[in-house]
């Protein structure tokens, strides 16, 4: 257990008046305080220390057995039991009136054990001065292809060493964020814990193009399917699917899939579509025969 | 009725011990929102955690409603911008 100088956490002497106590307080806890130091870990250990100094130098009472028995808190319970017995007679100056102990304990037990020994556990600190505060929030980020997007799933996490299972909903959007409630860093003096965000980076690795539940391709059609007609088979998220093709179909004709886009986010069994674009293959490296046929076909 | 993910106001002024203008105070300052429905004022609860902050701010660290405005947008800042580090991170394979 070591000594802390709670004069020197808070930064003033030790002549120190109580408005002199109240206003250094409110100037390192607003320049500490976790809420306003998000990404500092040691923001909670620091504010910790502050409030501690602050306990006892507001509190007459604690101040003076601070001052009183200083470094030598240890006998602190020593002294005031001879101090009784010898009816309450002077003997601070053989307690070391000079010296001054510090430690950290709170009334919950977040202060330092020299705290606990020398105020006790249940610290006496008024409850309107203690702060709560919630507890860090912790930011994550979670790759996802574009198929395992389309599908709801679980995953589990590990944040902080601790495995976190989470249910990723299909439809998810790339950059979307989703807050767990309670996974984030522990709440201070009876807080609530922080949460976790959790920001999706989806990686396209499929040939549609993506506009939140809308899907987009693009099929090639050869010239014969085109111009008369017939069927051309398609891959989709959900497999392979069978197309009619209208004869005199032109190079850039979309046609609409409906259902057969991205999962809707959160509606399970809603589906947005699919928009083919075709683009009409016009063959090359063409026989003789086969460019005596075009040619007839461009005098007909 | 008040519907599920609404906290009405009243209710969190007295288990925090605090003015109920300090609600309507926030709300003109834009910092939070809230629902007016006959007349009584209800929260968000996504807003919670927020006005908990807002909270701690004016009342522990005496910081006025001004203050709370600028360290609010500076706060989401620095989130941003943390995430952005994060995302960059990622990508460099420094996770």
């Amino acid at each position: 257990m070591e000594f802390v100088d709670y004069y020197k956490i808070l930064n003033i002497a030790k002549t120190a008046t109580q408005d002199e106590v109240k206003n250094a307080y409110r100037k390192l806890a607003r320049k500490h305080h976790p809420d306003l130091n998000p990404i500092d870990k040691d923001a909670n250990k620091k504010f910790q220390q502050i409030n501690e100094a602050n306990e006892v130098l507001s509190d007459p009472e604690k101040r003076k057995k601070y001052d009183t028995y200083g470094k030598d808190w240890q006998h602190a319970e020593a002294y005031e039991q001879a101090k009784k017995e010898r009816g309450g007679q002077q003997y601070r100056q053989s307690a070391g009136a000079n010296s001054y102990a510090a430690g950290d304990g709170d009334d919950e037990g977040y202060f330092s054990d020299f705290f606990e020994s020398m105020f006790g556990q249940s610290g006496g600190r008024a409850r309107n001065t203690q702060v709560k505060f919630k507890g860090k929030d912790y930011q994550a980020e979670l790759r996802l292809t574009l198929k395992e997007a389309y599908t709801t799933h679980q995953q589990v996490l590990t944040v902080n060493e601790n495995k976190v299972r989470i249910t990723i909903p299909a439809g998810v959007e790339n950059g979307q964020v989703i807050k767990l409630k309670g996974h984030g860093g522990p709440g201070v003096n009876g807080g609530p814990n922080g949460d976790l965000y959790i920001t999706f980076a989806i990686e396209n690795d499929t040939a549609f193009k993506r506009d939140g539940d809308t899907l987009y391709a693009t099929v090639d059609l050869d010239l014969y399917t085109a111009v008369l007609g017939g069927e051309v088979t398609i891959d989709t998220l959900d497999g392979k699917l069978k197309l009619k093709v209208k004869p005199e179909t032109q190079n850039g004709t979309k046609t609409r899939l409906k259902g057969k886009g991205f999962p809707v986010y959160k509606k399970e069994g809603e589906f947005g579509d699919l928009f083919v674009t075709y683009n009409v293959k016009i063959p090359t490296g063409l026989t003789e025969a086969q460019r005596e046929l075009f040619t007839q076909l461009s005098k007909s | 009725m008040q519907p599920e993910n609404l906290i009405a106001a009243s209710r969190f002024c007295s288990s925090h011990q605090i003015e109920y203008s300090f609600i309507s105070s926030l709300q003109q300052y834009g910092l939070i929102e809230v629902t007016e429905t006959e007349g009584d004022l209800y929260i968000n609860s996504d807003d919670l955690n927020k006005l908990e902050q807002f909270t701690r701010f004016y009342y522990d660290l005496q910081i006025n409603l001004e203050g709370i405005e600028a360290i609010n947008h500076l706060l989401e800042q620095l989130r941003q911008q943390q995430l952005e580090v994060v995302t960059l991170r990622n990508k460099l394979g420094w996770g």
